[in-house]
C-alpha cells in the first residue's frame, strides 16, 4: 500500500525538474522537453487522485492533457524548425531580438 | 510490500531520468532520458490501475511525441549546447534554495499523509468505462480536442513547409511538412 | 497460484517463447531465401544440410565470427544501443500473443501465452511504436549522410503507417468489444451455416484485413515499401555502418517484427487457433489449436514472402502519398461503416 503522498511527491519532483530545465537550459528543444516533463508530472498527480477518490474523470482528463501536449509539441516543433531556418541557431539567447 | 518496491524502483528511474535530462548537454541524450521517464511513468500508472492511460502514454507520448522530438533533433543536427554566461550568484543561492524549498514541501506532504493509501489497482480503469465517459460525460471536450488536433496538423504542415512553396501556390507541394 | 509459482511458470514460458521465436526467425530467413529463389526460377540454399536447412546455422556462425567494426566517428553509446533497442522491442511483443487455449501441464493451469492482459492489443501497438527508435537512432548515430537519410525515411514511413495499422484494427475491436487478444479470438469461434468459420475476415473486415496487410508491409520495411533499406538506393540505409552481430540484431528484429505482425493478423482476422478440432485422441485435440495457429501464421508469412518476390518497390513520395492519402481515409471509412453497422444491428 503506497500512500498517496508518495505519488504526489514524485509528481512534484518531476514538475520541479521540468521548471528547472525550462529556466536553466538554453537549447529550444530541451526547453520543450522540460515542458513535456512538467505535463507528465501533472498527469501523474491526476491519475493518483483519480485512484484515491475513485473518480475515473481523472484518467479521462489525463487523456485530454496528452492530446493537447501532442498538438502543442507538433506546432511547437514546427515553429522551432522555422526559427532554425531563419536564424540558423537553436540557442534561445540568440533569438531574443525581433531583428534578424 | 511488493507494491512499494516496484513504486520505489520506477520512481527512482523517473527521477534519475528527469535529472539526467537537466544534466546532459546534448539534446539527444535529454530526449532519450525523457523517453525513459515516460516509460517508467507508464509503469506507475499501471500500479495505480490505470491500464488504458498507461498504454496511451506509451503509444502517444513515448512512441509518437518523443519520436517527433528525436526527428527534429536529427533533422536540425542540434549539437552540444553552448554554455552561456549563467550567473554565479544565481547558482550559489538558487540550487540550495530550490533544494530546501522542495524538501520542505515534500516533508509537509508526507506529514499530512492522512489522505490515505492507494492500493494497487484500487480503481480499475478499463478502456470500456473510459470510452463510455469520453462519449457521454466528456463528449464536448472530446470533439473540441479533435478540432484542436486538426488545427495543429494544419499549423504544423504550414509552418514547417519551405517558405518558397507557401507563396507559390501554383507549384504542387509534394513534400510532407 | 502463489507468487513464486507464478514467477517460475512465467520464466519457463519466457524461455520457451523466446527460444521458439528466435528459431522461427532463423527459419523464416531460410523460408524466404528458398521461396524467393523458386519464384526467380533458381534453387535457394541447398548445400548446407538437406534442402539447405542448416543454412541459418551457418549464417549464425558467420555472424559470430565476423569482425565487429566500430567506426571511429560514430556516436558510440547510441550506435551500440540502437540494434539492441530494435531487437528488444521486436521480441517484447511476443509476450502478449496467445497461441492456444488454457492448458494444464503438470498440474499447472496456465494460458498459452506469457501474460494475459486486458490491453494486449494496445501493448502490441505500443511496442511497435517504440520500435521506431531503433531505426531512427541507428541512422543518426552512424554519422553518415546515407544512414541519416535512410533512418529518417524509414522512421517517417513507420510512423505514418502506424496510424493506418491502428485504425484498421479498430473495426475488429468494435466487433469483439475488448482489447484482450484471447477474447477477440474467442469471439471468432463457431461457424456460419455450419461450415464457413466465423473469422473476422468473413465477418466484414476484409477491407480492414487488406489495409492491415499493406500497413504491416510498410511497418516492417518490406517490399514493396523497403526503400529505406534497398541496396540500390541509399547504400544500405540505416544499417550501412553495422557489421556482424549488430547487423544480425537488426536482421533478427526485422524478421521478428514480421512474425509478430503475422501472429497478430492470425489472431485478429483469421480466427487464431480455431479450426476443425474434433478428431483424434484427447492428446491430439489439445495440440491441434497450436497446429492451426502455426499453419495460419505460416500462410501469412508465405504471402509476405510471395509479395516480396513479385512486386517492385515504391518510390518514397509515392509511398508516403499512398499511406496518407489512400490508406488513412480508407481505414477511417472502414471504421465508420463498421461502427454504423454494429450500432444499427444492436
Amino acid at each position: 500500500m503506497v500512500p498517496l503522498s508518495y505519488y504526489l511527491v514524485l509528481s512534484g519532483i518531476l514538475f520541479a525538474c521540468g521548471v528547472a530545465g525550462f529556466l536553466i537550459k538554453r537549447n529550444i528543444i530541451t526547453i520543450f522537453m522540460s515542458i513535456e516533463l512538467m505535463l507528465n508530472g501533472v498527469n501523474l498527480s491526476f491519475v493518483a487522485f483519480a485512484a484515491q477518490w475513485h473518480a475515473l474523470s481523472g484518467q479521462v482528463f489525463v487523456f485530454f492533457v496528452m492530446v493537447v501536449a501532442a498538438a502543442e509539441s507538433a506546432v511547437g516543433l514546427a515553429i522551432v524548425i522555422a526559427v532554425y531556418r531563419t536564424r540558423g541557431t537553436l540557442n534561445v539567447d540568440q533569438v531574443d531580438l525581433l531583428k534578424l | 510490500m511488493l507494491h512499494l518496491i516496484v513504486f520505489s524502483v520506477f520512481g527512482l528511474v523517473c527521477v534519475a531520468g528527469a535529472i539526467n535530462l537537466l544534466v546532459q548537454r546534448h539534446p539527444i541524450n535529454s530526449a532519450l532520458s525523457l523517453v525513459v521517464v515516460m516509460g517508467s511513468l507508464a509503469v506507475e500508472y499501471l500500479l495505480l490501475g490505470a491500464e488504458f492511460v498507461a498504454a496511451v502514454q506509451v503509444i502517444v507520448y513515448a512512441g509518437a511525441i518523443m519520436v517527433l522530438f528525436v526527428f527534429v533533433i536529427m533533422l536540425l543536427n542540434a549539437g552540444v549546447e553552448e554554455h552561456t554566461k549563467g550567473s554565479r550568484v544565481a547558482m550559489l543561492f538558487g540550487i540550495p534554495g530550490v533544494l530546501i524549498g522542495s524538501v520542505l514541501v515534500a516533508w509537509v506532504l508526507l506529514q499530512h499523509s492522512g489522505t490515505g493509501s492507494v492500493a494497487v489497482g484500487a480503481l480499475p480503469g478499463p478502456p470500456k468505462v473510459i470510452g463510455w465517459l469520453l462519449f457521454h460525460d466528456f463528449l464536448l471536450p472530446f470533439e473540441v480536442t479533435s478540432v484542436l488536433v486538426l488545427i495543429a496538423i494544419m499549423g504544423a504542415v504550414v509552418l514547417a513547409s519551405h517558405p518558397a512553396e507557401v507563396q507559390q501556390s501554383a507549384q504542387p507541394d509534394e513534400r510532407e511538412g | 497460484m502463489n507468487l513464486g509459482e507464478f514467477i517460475l511458470v512465467s520464466i519457463i514460458k519466457i524461455v520457451i517463447a523466446v527460444g521458439i521465436l528466435l528459431t522461427a526467425v532463423a527459419y523464416t530467413v531460410w523460408l524466404e531465401r528458398k521461396v524467393v529463389g523458386h519464384i526467380q526460377n533458381r534453387w535457394g540454399p541447398t548445400r548446407v544440410g538437406p534442402f539447405g536447412l542448416l543454412q541459418p546455422l551457418a549464417d549464425g556462425v558467420k555472424f559470430i565470427f565476423k569482425e565487429d567494426l566500430l567506426p571511429p566517428h560514430v556516436f558510440k553509446p547510441l550506435f551500440i544501443a540502437a540494434p539492441m533497442i530494435a531487437l528488444v522491442f521486436a521480441l517484447t511483443s511476443i509476450s502478449v500473443i496467445p497461441i492456444g487455449n488454457w492448458v494444464t501441464v503438470f498440474g499447472v493451469h496456465t494460458p498459452l501465452e506469457i501474460t494475459d492482459v486486458n490491453i494486449g492489443l494496445l501493448i502490441v501497438l505500443g511496442v511497435t511504436s517504440l520500435g521506431v527508435y531503433g531505426v531512427a537512432l541507428a541512422g543518426w548515430s552512424s554519422n553518415n549522410k546515407y544512414s541519416l537519410l535512410g533512418g529518417l525515411r524509414a522512421s517517417a514511413q513507420m510512423v505514418s503507417y502506424e496510424i493506418s495499422l491502428g485504425l484498421s484494427l479498430v473495426g475488429v475491436l468494435i466487433l469483439a468489444g475488448s482489447f484482450n487478444l484471447r477474447e477477440i479470438v474467442d469471439a471468432q469461434g463457431g461457424t456460419f451455416w455450419g461450415f464457413i468459420p466465423r473469422w473476422n475476415i468473413f465477418q466484414g473486415q476484409i477491407v480492414a484485413f487488406f489495409i492491415y496487410l499493406m500497413a504491416a508491409y510498410a511497418e516492417t520495411n518490406r517490399v514493396p515499401f523497403d526503400l529505406p533499406e534497398a541496396e540500390t538506393e541509399l547504400v544500405a540505409g540505416y544499417h550501412t555502418e553495422y557489421s556482424a552481430m549488430k547487423f544480425a540484431m537488426f536482421f533478427m528484429a526485422e524478421y521478428a517484427n514480421m512474425i509478430t505482425v503475422a501472429c497478430l493478423a492470425t489472431l485478429l482476422f483469421l480466427g487464431g487457433w480455431h479450426g476443425p478440432h474434433r478428431f483424434g485422441p484427447p492428446f491430439v485435440q489439445a495440440i491441434l489449436p497450436i497446429f492451426w495457429f502455426v499453419l495460419k501464421v505460416f500462410v501469412f508469412l508465405f504471402i509476405y514472402i510471395w509479395v516480396r518476390g513479385t512486386l517492385p518497390r515504391f518510390r518514397y513520395d509515392q509511398l508516403m502519398a499512398f499511406g496518407w492519402k489512400f490508406l488513412l481515409p480508407l481505414a477511417i471509412a472502414n471504421l465508420v461503416i463498421t461502427a454504423l453497422i454494429v450500432a444499427l444491428r444492436a
